[in-house]
């Protein structure tokens, strides 16, 4: 299977504190992999590294150029960077995902607005396109986020805690649609909730400070301890059984 | 008939003054307001106002020390907010009042008579001049182009800073040009509506037009017109009644904000006392 990125004995420090120690991590075209662990534990840190928005401070990443051009990464932010009350249009944040092509004089062809339009259909946003995402609900929020994130068709997609605004009707939604997409691009999803994303993941990646590849979505708690990655779980309503084996 | 020429001359520039000063408020109004960065703009203008003393002090023109001190205080409060080592709101607070202090300090050491200082503070047509209606201008049409070509990029930097990053490597730079030119706009703008009240000229207009639109262009487009409407009027109204100009704009653009969400008030609540009287008739069928 072709690689999508490699990551070579990589660390990443906030100045003195650092956040990544050490990290040897590949990932493979059509992976769906979990990334989960404690809060600071450097998931979001990780995820910014592969975007390129924090430079490693020692090691390094390496990218298939042939299957990672640029544009092949689709980013999925946790929903706080966004401000809910800007005056900009569904359609035109959904845009904002081809803007990577472009460089600042960026104009949006017919055939982008059209690749949006099809976006926000595939999302079942149809009719909302000129609203604010202040008209919406989290769940539809979190699809917008979702469209700019796939428009540009990438080949891997970084997804940083989706679960937070997911609303429940639409979490089945949102799932069966990672499944899909994840048929065309290798899907990382931060997450929490263990509980729930094991059921539709194919494998996890502890991250706390260091980082330990879990090969399969089954997990234990044995697994975590012995990854040094302690995790709260939370679960709410019906886990999948799956899950977690619990430890006595 | 001098008076006459007199008069025409002053109807020419004060008519230019407030197109020029709608467009260029209009423009970095919604931006502003958009972006939150009301309290940040207030900061740059009172900030400036240590550039008028100083050049009063130096005797050169006001507007010049007026821009540099802008600019630099616009400039740092990004950096400070970029390396997060300072609370932001607080770092404006400061340079707000140092700004007015150095201001006050530098006039009070001006030997003689300080002409237009009230000027300064509370704005007045009458003492503007031709080079301050020609660089409003100038300020004007850098405007338009700068955020006709750059639009999405600008639009998308403000929306979310954290996403643009990810794709652009110019987000630092847009950032600091875009506070450049709306503490340019401000101090241009200060001659108009002075140090105390220009920063409404910027906010009022765009929250009149988010009544009607949501969408960022055409909020900038009611900007200009609602700022322009305002802006004539209370330059008129100040000429004939003898008040300070300024004011009087701010005052007549307040009105018309209340207006207006007063009409849209009354509206809404007649569709829907409208609305319940067909539910209560269809109820009776």
């Amino acid at each position: 299977m072709a690689y999508l990125f490699e990551m070579f004995s990589l660390s990443a420090s906030y100045g003195a504190n650092v956040v990544l120690q050490d990290v040897n991590f590949k990932v493979d075209d059509n992976d769906f992999i979990g990334v989960i662990g404690p809060n600071g534990g450097g998931k979001t840190t990780l995820l910014k590294v592969i975007l390129g928005l924090i430079k490693p401070a020692k090691g390094k990443i390496v990218f298939n150029k042939e299957l990672l051009n640029g544009n092949r990464i689709g980013y999925l932010p946790q929903i706080s960077t966004g401000d809910l009350n800007y005056p900009v249009s569904i359609a035109d944040i959904i845009l904002s995902g081809l803007m990577i092509g472009k460089g600042f004089f960026s104009r949006m062809s017919d055939s982008d607005k059209k690749k949006a339009d099809e976006v926000i259909d595939e999302l079942g946003l149809s009719g909302m396109s000129e609203l604010n995402l202040n008209e919406l609900s989290g769940g539809q929020i979190q699809r917008v986020f979702l469209g700019r994130a796939i428009i540009g068709n990438p080949r891997l997609l970084l997804l940083d805690e989706p679960g937070n605004f997911v609303d429940t009707t639409f979490e089945n939604d949102f799932y069966e649609k990672l499944r899909e997409l994840n048929k065309r691009m290798a899907i990382l999803m931060v997450s929490h909730d263990v509980g729930t994303i094991s059921a539709h993941i194919k494998s996890f990646a502890c991250v706390n400070r260091s980082l330990h590849y879990h090969p399969s979505h089954e997990i234990t708690n044995e697994d975590l301890q012995a990854y040094g990655c302690p995790i709260q779980l939370i679960t709410h309503g019906v886990v999948p059984h799956t899950v977690l084996k619990m430890h006595k | 008939m001098e008076a006459n020429i007199f008069q025409y001359e002053f109807v020419i520039r004060g008519l230019l003054g407030a197109v020029f000063a709608s467009i260029t408020a209009g423009l970095a109004g919604t931006y502003v307001v958009s972006k939150r960065m009301v309290f940040l703009s207030g900061g740059i203008t009172h900030a400036s106002f240590g550039g008028i003393g100083i050049g009063y002090f130096m005797g050169i023109n006001p507007v010049l020390g007026a821009a540099v001190f802008g600019i630099l205080s616009a400039l740092g409060v990004e950096y400070l907010s970029v390396k997060q080592r300072i609370r932001e709101d607080s770092a404006i607070g400061i340079l707000w009042a140092f700004g007015m202090a150095i201001g006050i300090i530098f006039i009070y050491m001006t030997p003689g008579y300080t002409p237009n200082l009230m000027s300064y503070l509370f704005g007045s047509i009458l003492t503007v001049s031709n080079a301050d209606i020609i660089a409003l201008g100038i300020m004007s049409l850098i405007l338009i182009f700068y955020f006709g070509i750059f639009y999405r990029t600008i639009l998308y930097i403000s929306f979310d800073e954290v996403f643009a990053r990810t794709y652009s490597s110019y987000v630092d730079m847009f950032k600091y040009i875009t506070t450049s030119l709306i503490a340019l706009t401000i101090v241009l703008n200060i001659r108009m509506a002075g140090v105390v009240l220009v920063i409404s000229l910027l906010t009022i207009p765009p929250n009149i037009a988010m009544l009607f639109t949501r969408v960022y262009f055409k909020i900038v487009l009611w900007s200009v017109i609602t700022g322009f409407v305002g802006t004539a009027t209370g330059y008129v109204i100040s000429y004939y009644a003898g008040i300070p100009t300024g004011a009087t704009i701010i005052f007549t653009l307040v009105i018309i904000w209340v207006l207006v969400k007063g009409t849209i008030h009354i509206l809404e609540q007649l569709a829907r006392s409208d609305s319940s009287r067909h539910l209560s008739q269809s109820e009776l069928k």
